[in-house]
């Protein structure tokens, strides 16, 4: 018990950074999904070709290697040399433009499931186009998505893991070291164990507000 | 008066001719059916005269305001006054789902017309009252039976207080004692004058409501007149062969 105790204590900076780093994935990629969702929707033909070119890359190359791209790209490109503090951020940036692309797939199928009549009501209805996306299309998008979007979630808590490769110092990376200093695998149970306690929230959530939009359908 | 005029209307889908020269107007007040068979082109007509679908020729003028002259719409700010004239009831209600039966009727007279809310809920309360449904304010689409929900549909459209209503085939989606319901509350917008357009395949129910009955094949009006002729003494073979049929 009194080593559990110190393991979560000299992992703790690792669970918040992972958590830092899941919150702040969310909260930039769910709107940049929209937008990018948009993007590939648009009728304006240049512009739906670069989303999906985009998404597909973002989709079709691994998570890690996009990580590193962010990371060294200013210094490659720019010549700016890295700091530490675009360690972190550039965690956030990577992960938020893939998460983006996933969400905007997402969001995209949501969007064409919901029928055709919906649109012809509202336009016959005299709502203008932002006031159909806002008050019909939207709200029942959200809805239909939930089960997708939670999945995405739920890999994500996990993901955070790969920002070991920018050498940033979530969960995991510590874990790994404790193990390794400790010659015991009890810190790697640990980091799991929190894990799991991440998505049972995440679940626990996602469970409630699918039940908030139980009310129809 | 008349409110609604369409001159010579062409519509084709890309190759598919489906309209070829539609003239017909409707006055104030006046009930009109339209029957045909399956692919003549009725709902296409109404899509068109209510802006769902694009036309390529000819006029559609409402209340002496024109929304297309010879094949061209009119600007934004024309289109959407002439926008005020009409309702639409789908054939599968299309309600929102997500929004009460009250939410349903006040939400675009509140966002839309941006008139008085107090005013629009009792107007709103009202309506549903008239169509039956004053106990399922706050009940969800999903809640609610086909007819009931094609009901609220009607209220919808009101809500709006629209001139005239379209119908395409506003019972089709219905099992018969549902259909009854929903004809009752058409009858009774037709004994309060309200100008109605109803693309229907209730023969007997358009004889009973109808001021003029129009009959369209292949993208034509074939014949139009008053029930008693079109339904009851038909003159051109189509009509005749097309009667007997649904009749058997
Ligand atoms: N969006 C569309 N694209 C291509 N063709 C269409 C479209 N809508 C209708 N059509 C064609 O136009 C013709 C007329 O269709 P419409 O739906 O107006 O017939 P209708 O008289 O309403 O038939 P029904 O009694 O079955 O409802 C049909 O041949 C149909 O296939
Ligand atoms: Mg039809």
């Amino acid at each position: 018990m009194q080593y559990f105790v110190s393991v979560v204590q000299q992992i703790g900076h690792g669970i918040s950074a992972s958590l830092l780093l899941f919150v702040l994935t969310l909260v930039f990629s769910m709107p940049l999904g929209l937008l990018v969702c948009f993007g590939r929707m648009s009728k304006f033909r240049p512009l739906s070709a670069v989303a999906g070119f985009v998404i597909s890359v973002l989709r079709g190359t691994p998570l890690m290697l996009q990580l590193v791209v962010v990371f060294f790209g200013p210094y490659y490109l720019l010549g700016i040399p890295v700091s530490n503090r675009w360690r972190f951020w550039a965690a956030i940036v990577g992960f938020s433009i893939n998460y983006a692309a996933y969400f905007a797939e997402i969001y995209r199928s949501g969007i064409q499931s919901i029928p055709l009549g919906q649109y012809e009501a509202a336009e016959v209805l005299g709502y203008n186009k932002t006031q159909t996306f806002c008050k019909i299309i939207f709200p029942q998008m959200v809805k239909r998505v939930l089960p997708p979007v939670t999945n995405e979630i739920i890999t994500l808590t996990k993901d955070t893991s790969l920002a070991f490769v920018l050498a940033y110092a979530e969960m995991f990376t510590l874990a790994k070291q404790v193990a390794a200093a400790d010659a015991s695998i009890a810190p790697l149970f640990v980091a799991g164990l929190f894990y799991y306690i991440f998505n049972y929230v995440v679940a626990f959530v996602m469970d409630f507000i699918e039940r908030k939009l139980a009310y129809y359908q | 008066m008349k409110l609604l005029e369409i001159n010579h209307l062409k519509k084709s889908f890309d190759d598919l001719h489906v309209l070829h020269d539609i003239s017909m107007s409707v006055e104030e007040g006046e009930v009109v059916s339209i029957i045909g068979p399956s692919g003549s082109g009725k709902s296409t007509l109404l899509r068109c005269a209510t802006m769902l679908e694009t036309m390529n020729g000819g006029d559609l003028i409402y209340g002496g305001q024109a929304a297309v002259k010879d094949g061209v719409y009119a600007d934004k700010e024309q289109l959407k006054k002439v926008k005020e004239f009409y309702g639409l009831v789908f054939q599968n209600f299309n309600l929102f789902p997500h929004y009460s039966v009250m939410k349903n009727l006040v939400d675009a007279p509140i966002h839309v017309q941006k008139r008085n809310k107090d005013e629009i809920h009792k107007e709103a309360l009202q309506l549903l009252e008239d169509v039956g449904l004053a106990d399922k304010a706050n009940a969800y689409p999903c809640q609610l039976s086909g007819g009931q929900q094609q009901r609220v549909a009607i209220a919808r459209a009101l809500a709006m207080k629209p001139q005239m209503l379209f119908f395409d085939e506003p019972t089709s989606a219905l099992d018969p004692e549902l259909t009854t319901e929903v004809l009752k509350i058409l009858r009774q917008l037709a004994e309060q004058n309200m100008t109605m357009v109803i693309v229907t395949h209730e023969i007997d129910f358009a004889r009973a409501v109808s001021d003029r009955v129009i009959f369209m094949a292949d993208g034509y009006i074939v014949e139009q007149g008053p029930p008693e002729e079109v339904l009851d003494n038909p003159q051109n073979p189509r009509t005749q062969a097309f009667l007997r049929k649904v009749q058997r």
